[in-house]
């Protein structure tokens, strides 16, 4: 079983060369940590810059430098800064090669809820919905069970939807899904020591098995 | 014309109970922090506030829920702050929450007299609910309608009395779009210089957006989220 920060790593595998990526707050931050150094990644954070470096120095923070998750950062020589609009513009436009962010819930036909939980807590959508409606590649990074125990990978999400089938790939503390409109989510790896039982029970949406599902590699 | 005005109260002058008001800044970053101090000494009260977020319990447009001057709250992300989520809860303040990149263009499309567009951006989500729907490309979107306020407020690093300006780093934001919106537009600054002092090359908003510029003293400049590494 994978703790956050194995989520993250998992996910950094999934980065190439040249693309520009957008992370939500949570464990897709921490992705950023582990990009193979044979690889150039560029980050872009939606309040408005192009090249997010890692948290500042004591001597370096900077109250006119955050990301989207209010945190204090550093720009990385060759950044770019720009406004809102210009930022959701990259964003809708498909500029942006990979989204990756959290989840409260995900649908076996790829719908995502993770704004809003009714009476109890609404914070607001902020940028995923624009992210979630226009990214081309999403990976969703999160716990493959509430802390209820409760699935998060459904037939259909309970919450309120912040964007209908546009989830491509899972990954969790159990698996890493891919999720295929038609058939439900395809199980394509394992995390280290769980078994495909343990990930079948806790998958209350349709679930794709094929064949032997490889352990994943994660160094 | 004379844009320039002496301080925070002057430039606030002519806004009245209920008006909608476009106020710049992401959290706490870049937020035109004299106005708002202004309009909560004014009292001007019903007022429909478009911001991004909505401040802290103590800090920004938090300063303006606290004393109830807010009827209507237009914005995208409202986490961190008690006191927005206990009045919207008990029914006294009325919340439009938007997605970012299409409150972002709503602010753009209506300074560019662009009265409404189709987006993806909440499609099949409560967003979407009695919207104008249209497929372009095989993929649904929404129609969104442009946003505009009696009075834009931003904040900017350098400005000239002109009304040009510059911001500085992510405390550009929602600046820029919401300073092209405002019938009135603020703009409150770091550092207030005389035309040609600042490079045309580089000015981020030309003054034709601004109508009334001040320097503000002694920025607070609050940081939400003190992160190092």
């Amino acid at each position: 079983m994978l703790d956050k920060t194995g989520i993250a790593k998992r996910i950094s595998r999934e980065l190439q060369d040249g693309w520009y990526v957008n992370l939500g707050i949570g464990i897709p931050t921490l992705v950023a940590n582990f990009v193979p150094e044979s690889i150039d990644v560029t980050f872009q954070s939606e309040n408005g810059i192009l090249g997010m470096g890692p948290f500042p120095t004591e001597e370096e923070v900077d109250a006119d430098l955050i990301n989207a998750g209010k945190q204090t950062i550093t720009a990385l020589p060759g950044a770019a800064i720009f406004d809102s609009a210009t930022s959701f513009a990259m964003i809708r436009g498909q500029h942006i090669q990979l989204t990756v962010l959290g989840a409260m819930e995900v649908s076996d036909t790829g719908d995502i809820a993770n704004w809003k939980i009714p009476g109890k807590l609404v914070k607001g959508m902020g940028g995923a919905m624009d992210l979630v409606a226009s990214a081309e590649n999403i990976i969703v990074a999160m716990m493959h069970t509430n802390r209820a125990g409760e699935s998060k990978l459904l037939s259909e999400c309970s919450l309120p939807l912040t964007g209908v089938k546009c989830v491509k790939k899972i990954v969790t503390n159990l698996a890493v899904l891919e999720v295929t409109p038609d058939r439900g989510f395809r199980l394509l790896e394992r995390a280290p020591g769980v078994t495909v039982q343990q990930i079948k029970d806790a998958t209350a949406g349709r679930l794709v098995i094929e064949g032997d599902v490889p352990e994943m590699q994660l160094d | 014309m004379q844009k320039r005005v002496s301080d925070a109260r002057a430039a606030i002058a002519g806004i009245t109970d209920g008006m909608t008001l476009m106020l710049g800044g992401f959290g706490l970053c870049g937020i035109p922090e004299k106005c708002i101090a202004a309009l909560a000494e004014s009292g001007i009260k019903d007022l429909t506030c478009i911001s991004n977020n909505a401040g802290v319990d103590d800090f920004g447009l938090g300063l303006l829920l606290q004393s109830r001057q807010i009827r209507k709250m237009i914005a995208s992300y409202v986490g961190e702050n008690a006191e927005f989520e206990r009045q919207m809860l008990s029914g006294d303040l009325e919340v439009d929450l938007i997605p970012q990149g299409s409150l972002a263009e709503r602010c753009r499309a209506g300074g560019a007299g662009i009265p409404a567009f189709f987006t993806p951006a909440g499609y099949g989500t409560e967003v979407g609910e009695g919207k104008e729907v249209r497929e372009f490309n095989g993929k649904p979107h929404i129609l969104e309608m442009a946003l505009t306020a009696d009075f834009a407020i931003v904040k900017a690093w350098k400005g000239d009395t002109d009304g040009n300006l510059i911001y500085k780093g992510t405390a550009r934001n929602f600046n820029p779009v919401m300073a092209m919106a405002g019938r009135i537009t603020i703009a409150e600054v770091e550092e207030l210089v005389e035309p040609g002092e600042l490079d045309p090359n580089h000015i981020h908003t030309p003054g034709v957006f601004v109508q009334r510029i001040f320097q503000g003293q002694d920025y607070e400049k609050r940081i939400e989220k003190r992160t190092t590494r």
